[in-house]
């Protein structure tokens, strides 16, 4: 990953020193383990601060909307197929955008990993495919591979889609990987399992919309959950509320999510969100033949009308 | 939007589309018929997604 990290900066002095962009937004070091905070470096000097490593699981391209600026961005696989939603979406103009493209091997998950000890984590190192974390009484090793982040794992996109430069040479695609193992099962309850899976998995939800506030694709000016005239949908952790706030920010992803999983990384209490998101993803591949983010050319399938457009729903 | 509703657990038969043009008032009448039908076939819903009074612990 230092690899990374020394190309990283050395593009992103290029790229400010000759005038090509007026920023570049990567990752820079947070201020807790597993916690890297996105970075927006305007001079060569805050470019020394950008860096890489497994837990750059933010999605970056949540901070190039409706931007005026030339933008350098760093973009993994899933960041480069949300940019490419951005400019379908007309929220920047793919001229504006110097993608700097990484080839990723996943993200840690930083949930599984607090998980597994009793006692606060202090450092997390990373070297090649091992991580050692450790604490004050204890020092662990751990593969990487064992705490991907679920949606790392069964990524079949870890190469950008879309970029002007590489940091790395591209890394091989995952292709023996199911994306939507657990939506088939949930698929294979009946009607009361199903609405108590989802009763339990939102449960412990506390409103606090981090999951809405990471996810590039959530930038109406005034969101439907925060608007009072008229009032959508409740404030309060009455379970109804809750549910209803959960299906509509998943349907309002539906075709344009690519699971870079944001949504559970941020969330405190740990909550399963992709299950609601992943299930569009799965009807939009089957019925559609379509994944969000792959091309610049195509427009997405719930803003297009074709005459066999599958229509067993409607009577 | 079917498919994800049934998928979180709303029983297939209580949600239905249908387009009705505003003179098709006969096609109207049969499709409000048949879904009142087929959704008293169903059990109540439980007061799923009806607010009744805040809960309080």
């Amino acid at each position: 990953m230092k690899e990374y990290t020394e190309k990283i900066r050395e593009i992103a002095k290029r790229l400010l020193n000759d005038g090509t962009v007026d920023m570049v937004i990567g990752f820079r070091k947070g201020t807790l383990p597993m916690m890297n905070q996105p970075h927006i470096a305007t001079c060569t000097d805050s470019a020394d601060e950008l860096m890489w490593d497994s837990n750059c699981g933010l999605n970056l391209a949540n901070y190039v909307t409706d931007r005026k600026e030339k933008i350098g961005i760093v973009a993994k696989g899933c960041d480069s197929r949300n940019l490419v939603t951005h400019v379908i979406e007309n929220k920047i103009k793919r001229d504006q955008l110097y993608i700097i493209g990484i080839p990723c091997s996943g993200m840690i998950d930083h949930h599984k990993i607090t998980a597994m000890f009793d006692t606060d984590i202090t450092s997390v190192k990373e070297s090649g495919e091992s991580i050692t974390i450790s604490g004050n009484d204890f020092s662990k090793k751990l593969i990487k591979q064992d705490v991907l982040c679920e949606n790392c794992a069964a990524c079949t996109h870890r190469n950008p889609v879309e970029y002007d430069e590489l940091v790395a040479d591209l890394v091989e695609e995952q292709t023996d990987v199911d994306p939507y193992e657990s939506v088939t099962e949930i698929e294979s309850m009946d009607a009361e399992e199903k609405w108590n899976y989802f009763e339990d998995l939102i449960s412990p939800c506390i409103r606090c919309y981090a999951c809405r506030n990471a996810c590039p694709l959530c930038y109406c000016p005034t969101c439907f959950v925060d608007e009072s005239t008229p009032q959508w949908v409740g404030k309060s952790q009455d379970p109804i509320d809750v549910r209803t706030f959960h299906l509509l920010r998943a349907f309002h992803c539906a075709g344009r999510c690519t699971d870079c999983g944001a949504c559970e990384r941020v969330c405190p209490m740990g909550i399963k969100i992709r299950e609601f998101t992943k299930k569009l993803n799965k009807d939009c591949l089957e019925l559609y033949g379509w994944e969000a983010g792959l091309s610049l050319d195509e427009r997405p399938p719930l803003d297009t009308f074709k005459t066999d457009d599958p229509d067993e729903f409607i009577k | 939007m079917k498919n994800f509703l049934e998928h979180t657990g709303i029983e297939p038969g209580r949600l239905h589309f249908s387009w009705i043009s505003s003179a098709e008032s006969t096609k109207f009448v049969d499709v409000v018929k048949k879904i009142t039908h087929e959704v008293k076939m169903l059990d109540p819903a439980n007061k799923r997604y009806v607010k009744t009074e805040p809960k309080v612990d």
